[in-house]
């Protein structure tokens, strides 16, 4: 169940990869379309926090080309549809995340993906 | 039976058998879903824009389901493999990590409106091994640091455990204030052992201008009332104020008769020294 929201959301936290550790990069995924209740309220509310590029870049690497690759200015209806597919109805079912500096591999099972580091990796 | 972070980690204590135990448990369920509206209410979240969470050692849902129930977005994260599972089956809305708080979370500063936890931390304060990084300070300062920074500013962080001690309670706010959190511990039901409930309650930014909640009083909450925040205590304390002055002391009678004389009235007693006083019960 890994949503783009939350994607967006996530860094590496391996020890020592600080820099260019956002975002993970997807690897042989397969992802599951599921509704979800569509809520403007909190789309708005959220879309400062949304790091746009990222969350394009994994949109259309999961074949998602809906949204613009700018944050456009005006809000309409047709966008949040778009915003509320991509962040909250994709969800990940099986594959790996990629850390696009260390390399690190965080795996992807049953939609959930696997954070857990290795004594050596902890920081 | 010893506690169960006692026994084992906690990936292996809630294996298969247990995270079904647990989850099914009526009496689990009730205790965690009461400390979870609690959490919420402590929480103090604006009320009309919908809140994106962290439940932090989400197990199988049981607090989850009652942050979809509230209308919230939620990211859950569980070191157990076994209690996720149930999780999934239990079709819960949020998102689930598999990850071990006690290693830091890789989330992005800002990220969440807030965070709750119910009956985890007290699992970071045993060693496993022996490594540096499996110690319950540095694991405590991880957990810590990382959830400062993924918290916007201001939020709040509110977090439900069971100390074996006040050492304990020392240890984690003493951590968790160097970690950058303002904030401290709320107890409710100081008095009640089985009642007893201790929340961290941590404040991100605001310079400390919040104020740390009261915990509730009294024995223990009554069987169907969910726990009311301060609100009612209030009220009771005020019915234990000390008993009402009488209005019509002495000095009131002898104020209104020097007028009634100034305004010429006739017929006004005379004062003396039994003016104003009680009359003996038997006459």
């Amino acid at each position: 169940m890994v949503r783009l929201i939350t994607h967006n959301l996530l860094a590496c936290h391996a020890k020592g990869c600080t820099t260019n550790n956002f975002p993970l990069q997807f690897k042989d995924v397969s992802i599951e379309l599921r509704e979800a209740e569509f809520n403007p309220e909190f789309l708005k509310g959220f879309m400062p926090r949304i790091e746009w590029k990222a969350l394009v870049d994994a949109a259309r690497q999961l074949g998602d080309t809906t949204l613009p690759s700018e944050m456009p200015e005006m809000v309409d209806d047709e966008f949040l549809k778009n915003l509320h597919h991509a962040l909250l109805e994709v969800h990940v079912e099986e594959g790996a995340m990629v850390c696009p500096n260390c390399n690190h591999v965080y795996p992807v099972s049953n939609g959930i993906p696997n954070m857990l580091l290795a004594e050596h990796e902890i920081a | 039976m010893s506690r169960p972070e006692l026994q084992a980690p906690p990936e292996l204590y809630y294996g298969d058998t247990e995270a079904k135990k647990y989850t099914n448990n009526t009496r689990v369920q009730t205790i965690q879903a009461d400390m979870t509206y609690r959490a919420l209410e402590l929480l103090n979240l604006p009320e009309d824009q919908p809140a994106f969470l962290l439940d932090i050692g989400c197990g199988s849902g049981l607090s989850g389901e009652i942050l979809d129930e509230e209308g919230y977005h939620w990211v859950g994260v569980d070191v157990a493999p076994s209690m996720l599972e149930v999780a999934l089956e239990r079709e819960v809305e949020g998102d689930l990590f598999l990850q071990d708080i006690g290693q830091g979370f890789g989330f992005r500063p800002g990220s969440f409106d807030g965070a709750i936890s119910i009956s985890v931390i007290q699992w970071l304060l045993n060693a496993e091994t022996s490594h540096p990084t499996s110690s319950p300070p540095h694991r405590l300062t991880r957990f810590f640091t990382t959830l400062h920074s993924a918290l916007r500013n201001p939020s709040r962080a509110v977090l439900q455990f069971y100390p074996t001690s006040d050492d304990q309670i020392q240890l984690i706010t003493s951590i968790a204030q160097k970690a950058g959190f303002g904030g401290g511990v709320v107890i409710d039901y100081p008095n009640s052992k089985k009642a007893r409930k201790v929340f961290l309650c941590l404040f991100v930014g605001s310079g400390g201008a919040q104020q740390v909640p009261k915990g509730l009083e009294g024995e223990e909450e009554i069987e169907s009332g969910r726990a009311k925040f301060e609100a009612r205590r209030e009220r009771s304390g005020k019915k234990r104020d000390k008993k009402r002055k009488s209005i019509k002391d002495k000095d009131w009678i002898l104020k209104k008769k020097e007028l009634y004389r100034k305004r010429g009235k006739e017929s006004v007693p005379n004062d003396s020294k039994y003016t104003g006083r009680k009359r003996r019960t038997v006459f």
